[in-house]
């Protein structure tokens, strides 16, 4: 179904892109400062147009009985395989599209206008705004993405904007690392991905997310075909997908390179390792979410497992660690954790779909809170050019807005009403009540600790001991508080949105209430979570020191990240390196270059050898030209016919 | 027959039109106002360029000896396409002084050809056909032989004459016993009473090689080497694509329209001829260091290329073949581009001469690098498709050896065109070529073939568009 009017969403992509060439191409002609407003005002354009394209599709448009279907805005067939099997790229506008769209364009233009004031005096800042409109772009063209091809096609290029983002302090041999490890490590995931997409489309026939996701279509009808180990094929190709989703988003055990890609200059954390890349994965799973409920219930429970384990397993880490970038890199991957685990305990359709809608819920209001959490951070580490927690505190007299800022994002990470986060985690907590008790205690627990490592975070910058600094640290400029503020709003007021009306599994309406029950003891963990931290962070005191001690091992263990880096290490150092890469690359360099060598070889020798043919002599030519005609003819006369 | 009727030769008539105009101006002209030939030639071709596109008429003509249909004149808008960009290209060095006198003499030759290669593709019959294929050969020579006064000029000017005259005997032999068999020369009735009895595949090879000189096919293909590196580098742009084009547009067309009967014949007879072109050609241009000769060996390899969308037979064979060659003109011409404009600046040809040229002129190497992607076929850029099509035709026509050679094939020719980009972007040298601007013709010529190459490789309904109007030997 082709609807007419959403042709302009076309231009939500394509001013990134072309902001990208442009600045890429001849922003170094102009003033630095330049690249950064016309990047912004770009960015602007987007955001608005996708607010107009929100407001027209939830409100304006016509959806009957049915509740809101999907839309493909434009559609056009890229490469035609088979008559069947074509790759198209298209526009397709649906509830959690249309929601994503206004996630990644609000961010996005809020980092941007940050970063004029956060980048200012870099090199390469023109660098800097064509690679952030290259992802802003590729993001964009991910969640619209009418196939799962072009999403993967999309998804790469992700990647590869984030590779080049976390690299961007090409200098520094810790960003090149940690930007080679986020690669290799979600490209490796990403393998899985493709495998699944191929399985997929081979068992189903399509590409098409429309046809992929009907209830009624071939993917959910063939799922129960030939099996592979007890599961269907169906089952098999969502958990390979759900890998490269886990890659992506950072779920236990793909999980090592995102702590490493705080190497990034700090806006770019917020952009794509808090708000918009991470929550790929999740994304990946909503939109295959119909054959995940109906047809794939084991791959759902491997999404609902992953995702609980990793948000408890990130927010113990998160208590321990120092750097201020990476707490809040972990307390991410345990937020995504608490979405993964609400779309593995949501059903299809109806009242079933509470976890899906608490998903996509928590998604956005974390894009808000989070991405403002990280701008704080930065506008923080500006003022002390440390990112170290012991080389702050009792900042809150220097930096008056980051200060209350950052406390309204505790708060609303902390899930006290009546800030949005309140809203969107009891609705998590709300759809795992009803269907598994085990992981519903679990984020209960993960509840408090987030309260607890938040706040620990709070009080070592803002309060305590006061460090020396080498200079008075002083407030950021407006250009960088003023997203901050914007972004404070967004963290208050975004719970009201009604998000059980708009973004649903099915489309329909949902009828949702808050469940006191569950919500009031929620608060009161959180509220305990403070308590402990105001105890032990407020005022310098010895108590968490004797605290890690007491628990020497858990604190160990936890700082050193459960060692699960070091198991990495030792598998591919020592295990594949040696038993695996060492024969493979002896067997390459002499038998497979060999071969080859030996090849390129014999062609020099005969290309040598020819040589004498084209010797300028029109007589030659003349012979070689017609005793090859009349050689042809006695082969083809003579010979074979 | 009214002048209505004569408007379905509208592309011809225009284009002689154009011919005569531009032979009175520079008659009338005095020496001071002879600057303005050039503009005015490019203005009128960019209007006919335009002109081409409006819809035509299909019918046929002077008994059925010219007939025109959409997927002529689609391929006429192709080669017209081409020749805009080596009039773009071309414009810098004919302003030279030493061209001064002769320089409307380089678009009236150069018009002259592609009437002829018009009137070749629109051609009913075997008299026409020639007709047309002497029309666009002979002014050629005298193209070649553009810069007299250099003995390499010269020398390429001769050389393809008599090697022309050699294959035109040839062909001509060849076509007479064709008539004399089958006691006519129009496509329709040949095509009816071709049987393959051994004469006529005697005549039919002889026709083979008459159009292996001109696609320069090995081992008719000898001449290519030495009258492209004599040439003027615009000239050789024009020979080893436009020339070149059209005559796959027609040896296509005959091949599927008239020679149906013996299609088991000459599809061994191109598996055979591809495999050696594609091989030798790349053997050759393995070593060239001269860049001209280089793209003119890379351009043999790439007929050979062809030849695997034309053995297949089938509609998806030639909608491969004419997309290829439209690739093909952006991005040959797009490489030619930047040689003629060093050559020009600098009058340097040779690859070692190219050598840090990425420091010096990053955008120039940047459109040399996406050209030559183009011609290896690497994606996204628009060669990848081409040749991804042309393959997929062969395979679909189940000749999956030859397409695995085919593949080897563009291994190797990988390898040859990235050291071109290896010199401009890796290597080092003391003496680069120095930066420079080239003016705005040669720009927007240039612009044209970026254009040509990123778009295509994006945007399919080009693709889409053309297949609806092609056709295979079992018609559409």
């Amino acid at each position: 179904m082709e609807i007419h009017g959403y042709a302009f969403t076309l231009y939500i992509l394509l001013i990134p892109f072309l902001l990208f060439i442009f600045l890429g191409l001849s922003g170094h002609r102009f003033k630095p400062l330049i690249s950064g407003i016309v990047g912004s005002a770009g960015l602007l354009v987007s955001f608005a147009l996708s607010l107009i394209t929100a407001y027209r599709y939830f409100f304006t448009s016509l959806h009957g009985e049915d509740g809101y279907s999907a839309i493909i805005a434009m559609n056009s067939v890229w490469l035609r395989l088979t008559e069947k099997l074509h790759i198209d790229m298209g526009i397709l506008l649906d509830p959690i599209s249309v929601m994503m769209l206004i996630v990644i364009t609000t961010v996005s233009l809020m980092v941007h206008i940050y970063s004029i004031g956060y980048m200012k005096g870099e090199r390469g800042y023109e660098r800097f705004f064509s690679f952030l409109s290259l992802f802003t772009f590729s993001m964009l063209g991910l969640v619209v993405a009418t196939n799962i091809f072009q999403m993967y096609i999309f998804w790469e290029l992700v990647g590869v904007s984030s590779y080049l983002l976390i690299g961007f302090y090409y200098q520094k041999p810790s960003a090149v690392a940690a930007s080679k490890k986020a690669f290799i490590v979600t490209r490796f995931a990403d393998l899985g991905f493709l495998i699944g997409i191929l399985v997929l489309s081979y068992t189903t026939g399509t590409f098409d997310f429309k046809t992929l996701t009907d209830p009624a279509g071939p993917a959910v009808t063939h799922a129960g075909g030939a099996t592979f180990l007890g599961l269907s094929i169906i089952t098999w190709s969502l958990i390979l997908v759900f890998m490269g989703g886990a890659g992506k988003s950072a779920m236990f055990p793909l999980h090592i390179w995102l702590p490493d890609a705080m190497e990034g200059p700090t806006p770019v954390s917020a952009l794509i390792h808090a708000a918009t890349m991470v929550v790929a994965g999740v994304y990946l799973v909503a939109r295959l979410f119909p054959i995940y409920a109906l047809a794939g219930i084991p791959a759902l429970n491997v999404v609902a497992y992953v995702g609980g384990f990793t948000s408890l397993f990130a927010a113990v880490i998160a208590c321990t660690q120092l750097d201020i970038k990476r707490v809040l890199a972990y307390s991410t991957m345990s937020q995504i954790g608490y979405m993964m685990l609400a779309l593995g305990v949501s059903g299809y359709g109806g009242h079933e779909g509470l976890g899906f809608m608490a998903s996509m819920f928590h998604l956005f209001t974390h894009a808000m809170f989070k991405a403002l959490l990280f701008l704080c951070a930065g506008a923080v580490i500006h003022a002390v050019h440390s990112n170290y927690m012991n080389e702050m505190g009792g900042l809150r007299k220097f930096l008056p807005i980051t200060h209350i800022t950052f406390l309204i994002a505790c708060l609303t990470i902390a899930g006290i009403p009546p800030f949005s986060g309140f809203f969107s985690k009891d609705e998590i907590l709300a759809a795992a009540w009803h269907h598994n008790k085990v992981l519903f205690v679990v984020e209960y627990l993960v509840a408090g600790l987030t309260a607890f490592y938040m706040f620990r975070l709070y009080y070592s910058i803002f309060h305590g001991r006061q460090a020396h600094y080498h200079h008075t640290p002083h407030e950021a400029p407006y250009v960088m508080t003023i997203p901050l503020m914007f972004l404070a709003a967004a963290s208050i007021f975004t719970g009201f949105i009604p998000f059980h009306n708009l973004v649903t599994s099915d489309g329909m309406h949902l009828e949702t209430h808050i469940e006191w029950g569950i919500a009031i003891p929620s608060v009161l963990i959180a509220a305990a979570g403070i308590a402990v931290a105001t105890v032990m962070y407020r005022k310098e005191s010895t108590l968490p020191a004797r605290m890690a001690s007491t628990f020497r091992h858990l604190y160990t263990w936890s700082f050193h990240k459960f060692y699960i880096d070091e198991v990495y290490l030792f598998v591919t150092k020592k295990i594949i390196f040696r038993y695996i890469s060492t024969p493979v690359a002896w067997f390459d360099r002499h038998v497979v270059d060999g071969t080859m060598n030996g090849i390129a070889w014999v062609i020099e020798f005969t290309s040598h050898r020819i040589k004498g043919f084209q010797s300028g002599q029109l007589q030659q030519y003349a012979i070689v030209f017609v005793s090859g005609a009349v050689l042809l003819i006695l082969v083809f006369i003579y010979l074979l016919y | 027959m009214n002048l209505n009727d004569l408007m379905i030769m509208r592309h011809e008539l225009l284009l002689t039109l154009l011919a005569v105009v531009i032979l009175v101006i520079d008659l009338g002209a005095g020496s001071k106002y002879r600057s303005f030939i050039l503009p005015v030639a490019i203005g009128l071709f960019f209007i006919n360029l335009l002109i081409g596109f409006l819809p035509a008429r299909e019918g046929s003509l002077f008994g059925g000896m010219y007939h025109t249909s959409n997927l002529i004149i689609l391929m006429k808008n192709v080669l017209n396409i081409g020749f805009f960009i080596v009039m773009l290209q071309s414009f810098a060095w004919l302003k030279k002084e030493e061209n001064h006198l002769k320089m409307s003499e380089f678009y009236v030759l150069l018009l002259a050809t592609l009437i002829g290669m018009n009137f070749m593709i629109s051609s009913g019959d075997f008299l026409m056909f020639y007709l047309g294929l002497e029309l666009a050969t002979i002014p050629m020579a005298a193209l070649a032989a553009y810069v007299h006064h250099q003995t390499r000029s010269a020398e390429a000017g001769i050389k393809l004459i008599l090697i022309s005259a050699l294959s035109s005997g040839i062909l001509l032999f060849g076509l007479s016993m064709i008539y004399g068999t089958t006691g006519s020369i129009f496509f329709s009735e040949v095509k009816t009473s071709f049987t393959g009895e051994p004469l006529q595949v005697l005549a039919f090879i002889f026709f083979f090689a008459g159009m292996g000189f001109k696609i320069s096919l090995v081992p008719f293909h000898l001449w290519t080497a030495d009258v492209y590196e004599g040439a003027p580098v615009n000239v050789t742009s024009y020979l080893s694509v436009i020339s070149k084009g059209a005559a796959v547009f027609i040896f296509i067309l005959v091949l599927y329209t008239v020679f149906t009967s013996i299609d088991f014949l000459w599809k061994d007879l191109i598996y055979f001829i591809a495999v050696i072109t594609m091989t030798i050609g790349n053997l050759f241009a393995l070593r060239q260091k001269n860049l001209k000769r280089f793209l003119a060996f890379s351009s043999i390899a790439q007929a050979g290329f062809i030849l695997l969308g034309i053995i297949a037979g089938s509609k998806l064979g030639m909608a491969s073949v004419i997309y290829f060659i439209l690739v093909y003109i952006f991005s040959n011409l797009g490489a030619f581009g930047v040689v003629a404009a060093i050559y020009n600046q600098t009058g340097k040809e040779n690859m070692e001469d190219y050598n840090g040229l990425y420091h010096t002129n990053p955008r120039l190497s940047l459109l040399m690098m996406l050209s030559l992607f183009s011609l290896a076929g690497i994606p996204p850029v628009a060669g990848f498709f081409g040749k991804f099509f042309l393959f997929t035709s062969a395979a679909s026509g189940g000749y999956y050896w030859l397409v695995l050679i085919a593949v080897l094939n563009a291994t190797i020719s990988l390898y040859y065109y990235l050291l071109v980009v290896k010199a401009m972007f890796i290597n080092k040298n003391d003496h680069p070529i120095e930066p420079f601007r080239s003016d705005v013709t040669t720009r927007i010529g240039l612009l044209i073939c970026t254009a040509g190459i990123v778009a295509l490789g994006f945007y399919s309904a080009v693709y889409e568009w053309i297949n609806t109007l092609s056709i295979g030997i079992n018609g559409p």
